[in-house]
């Protein structure tokens, strides 16, 4: 399933990527401590257990690449670089937010990143994606573009409509399905008839693999590999990343849909024990090294906190600003 | 910029005239020539846009002029296409969605509603979406219930997105570069009865807005206000009328959002009457909306009640005798008009 080999070049590289998978996690459980105390309001939707997709792939495309997310879509916003001060204080609904405080958690959005959200409709982020490729392809950028969805975006029309158009105008596109296993509450085999994606993805003569979504090194190499290819003019590629998620669907899942055995299960081979396992058994991560790096994650969110609770909120007056263009200052 | 996507220059010369007679199909199709000539941005992508030459002919003979890299004929998925027009607009062109009829737009409704109309807002203003859909709307053709529906009055009641109605030869000829230099999506209602009207393009008319209503016929009796298709039988029932010796203004929304509610006030203040003609049902229709602004505007410069002509609260039939029964019509539009100045003959 995974490239052979697939693991951390150097010391630096597997620290570099547990630091990113650790801030993501702090991230997320302070969030759901902070959706307790209701300080974030609206739905949340956290993303403890799917670290090693975000911070893998983020790492295999380039700046200039556009990014397409979900609205479970906190881990990909950090992991491209969009400021954790701005993240959290969007979650306050505060001015500083990175949508001004008019997205709140299911829509980040950072342009000067090439992050274009953020979106709470499911597969409706997929024919944007493919749109972002044609501008692409017919500007003769040497970029791609990202589109990240899960499992549930399967069944949609929208997900069978983009993949058709992307590999009909081969566009260079690459299609990241976040395979957590359950749309909601309802898991994929309960409304697929054919539940390997990649198969699906091949009948429209789109290169697809299956991945260790678990596994941040497999996904930074096949997303690495993937996108070469379509930079290359090989047209779109789609990877199934198989990943679960730890936390609830929303903060109102009682989750009646799933053992705590099955949890319980993933969670052993959860991103962030394998990967820290593997570090300190290669000998490339000391306990100090872990440590350092868990106290800078928790620092971070503890400065990201303070800042979202200082930032101003947007003025009433400002209520109906951004509701069209406005004219460049 | 693209300068690789753009055409030849001088590659099809046109060295005819612009014609000052036209029909509205011809003004749309020189509309789309200009826009693809003057910005390499540019492009034009649905249903049989391209070798099919347009359901309508609308865009006949592009693709030969402007390849099928900028004349995109679509799958049938309309989520898809509309998706991928906003994407290449946050992309950076200046993509021109064409719609084969307003009936299958309900296909990309979510492409329309929550990604283009809103991402600006929900992205705190770092989106915009310089999107233009072209969409053929209404009935008339006796094409039964699912090809003829008006729901630019639906449309019109999302934020975010701004609905203009060319009715007139020089609209069908400008407002799509209007459109097209609005960094907003835009939804241009073509009504489908009107490709084969002919008209006179106004001499030295170089472009036109998307934010104000025209006034097409001035009168001081009374206001007829409308939009798109249904102008046409405004005039129709004017002329009528003034031969009855009643004087009707008729205004010409143009755009449906923005509305101009400074000219339905200015008219309807100047004439006292008023009557909305539109082809969308009318229970919650733009209609109720234009209504409801005179009402909260000018209600006590009002000396009737504000009359409405609009389409029968059906799915539009088939058959001719019942789909005219439905629809907004001259006669229906000079009674209306003879109710609210009291010459409706019980008086």
């Amino acid at each position: 399933m995974n490239a052979p080999g697939a693991g951390p070049t150097s010391r630096e590289h597997g620290l570099t990527v547990l630091g990113q998978m650790l801030r993501i996690r702090a991230f997320e459980d302070r969030c759901y401590q902070l959706y307790g105390e209701q300080k974030i309001r609206g739905f949340l939707h956290l993303y403890n257990g799917e670290e090693a997709v975000a911070v893998g792939a983020m790492r295999a495309l380039d700046a200039g690449d556009a990014i397409v997310a979900t609205y479970r879509e906190h881990g990909h916003a950090l992991a491209r670089g969009v400021p954790m001060d701005a993240v959290m204080a969007e979650l306050y609904g505060k001015q500083s937010g990175c949508s001004r405080g008019r997205g709140g958690s299911m829509h980040l959005f950072d342009v000067a990143k090439r992050f274009y959200g953020g979106n709470a409709i499911v597969a409706a982020g997929l024919p944007v994606a493919v749109g972002l490729a044609l501008a692409q392809k017919l500007r003769r950028e040497p970029t791609i573009t990202a589109c990240f969805f899960g499992d549930g975006a399967v069944a949609e029309g929208e997900f069978h409509e983009s993949l058709n158009l992307a590999a009909l105008w081969r566009l260079p596109v690459l299609f990241l399905c976040e395979n957590n296993r359950y749309a909601m509450g309802t898991a994929l085999d309960r409304t697929e008839a054919e539940t390997d994606i990649a198969a699906k993805a091949r009948g429209y003569r789109i290169e697809a693999a299956a991945v260790d979504g678990m596994d941040v090194f497999a996904v930074e190499a096949a997303v690495g590999r993937a996108a070469a290819a379509i930079r290359g003019g090989a047209g779109p590629g789609l990877l199934e990343l198989d990943t679960y998620r730890f936390r609830a669907h929303s903060m109102f899942d009682p989750q009646l849909y799933r053992d705590k055995a099955e949890v319980e299960a993933w969670q052993k081979k959860g991103p962030l024990i394998t990967l820290t396992t593997r570090l300190k058994a290669e000998g490339l991560m000391t306990e100090d090294d872990y440590r350092r790096l868990d106290a800078a994650a928790s620092a971070e969110v503890d400065a990201a906190v303070a800042f979202a609770e200082n930032a101003p909120w947007e003025p009433v007056a400002d209520l109906a600003r951004f509701v069209y263009a406005e004219p460049a200052a | 910029m693209i300068a690789s996507v753009r055409p030849e220059p001088g590659a099809t010369p046109s060295t005819r005239p612009a014609a000052v007679r036209q029909s509205y199909r011809d003004a749309v199709r020189e509309s789309l020539r200009d826009a693809l000539r003057a910005d390499p941005r540019v492009f034009l992508m649905g249903e049989d846009v391209g070798r099919y030459g347009g359901s309508y002919a609308v865009s006949k003979g592009l693709i030969e002029e402007f390849g099928p890299e900028r004349i995109r004929d679509t799958p049938l998925s309309e989520s898809a296409f509309v998706g991928a027009g906003i994407g290449a607009a946050l992309g950076g062109l200046r993509p021109i969605v064409e719609i084969m009829t307003v009936n299958f737009s309900l296909l990309a409704l979510d492409q329309i509603m929550n990604n283009a109309a809103s991402y600006c807002h929900m992205s705190g203003g770092q989106l915009a979406v310089p999107l233009v859909i072209r969409l053929a709307t209404g009935a008339g053709r006796q094409l039964a219930a699912q090809h003829s529906h008006s729901l630019e009055g639906w449309y019109a009641h999302i934020p975010g997105l701004r609905i203009a109605v060319p009715a007139t030869i020089d609209d069908a000829r400008f407002m799509l570069a209007a459109a097209l230099a609005c960094s907003d999506p835009v939804l241009l209602f073509e009504h489908a009865a009107l490709y084969n009207r002919e008209g006179d393009l106004t001499p030295g008319l170089t472009a036109v807005d998307i934010d104000h209503a025209a006034v097409r016929r001035p009168g001081r009796d009374a206001t007829v206000i409308t939009y798109g298709g249904s102008l046409p039988k405004c005039l129709d029932a004017a002329a009528s009328l003034a031969a009855e010796g009643i004087d009707v203004e008729v205004l010409d929304l143009r755009t449906l959002r923005p509305l101009d509610e400074a000219a339905i006030v200015a008219s309807v203040r100047h004439t006292s009457r008023a009557v909305i003609v539109d082809e969308g049902w009318r229970s919650g229709s733009l209609a109720a909306e234009v209504t409801t602004r005179i009402v909260e505007q000018v209600f006590y410069d009002l000396d009737a009640p504000v009359a409405r002509v609009c389409t029968a609260e059906v799915p539009i039939p088939y058959a001719k005798h019942l789909e005219d029964a439905a629809l907004p019509s001259p006669a229906r539009i000079v009674d209306a008009v003879r109710r609210v100045v009291g010459r409706d003959g019980d008086g």
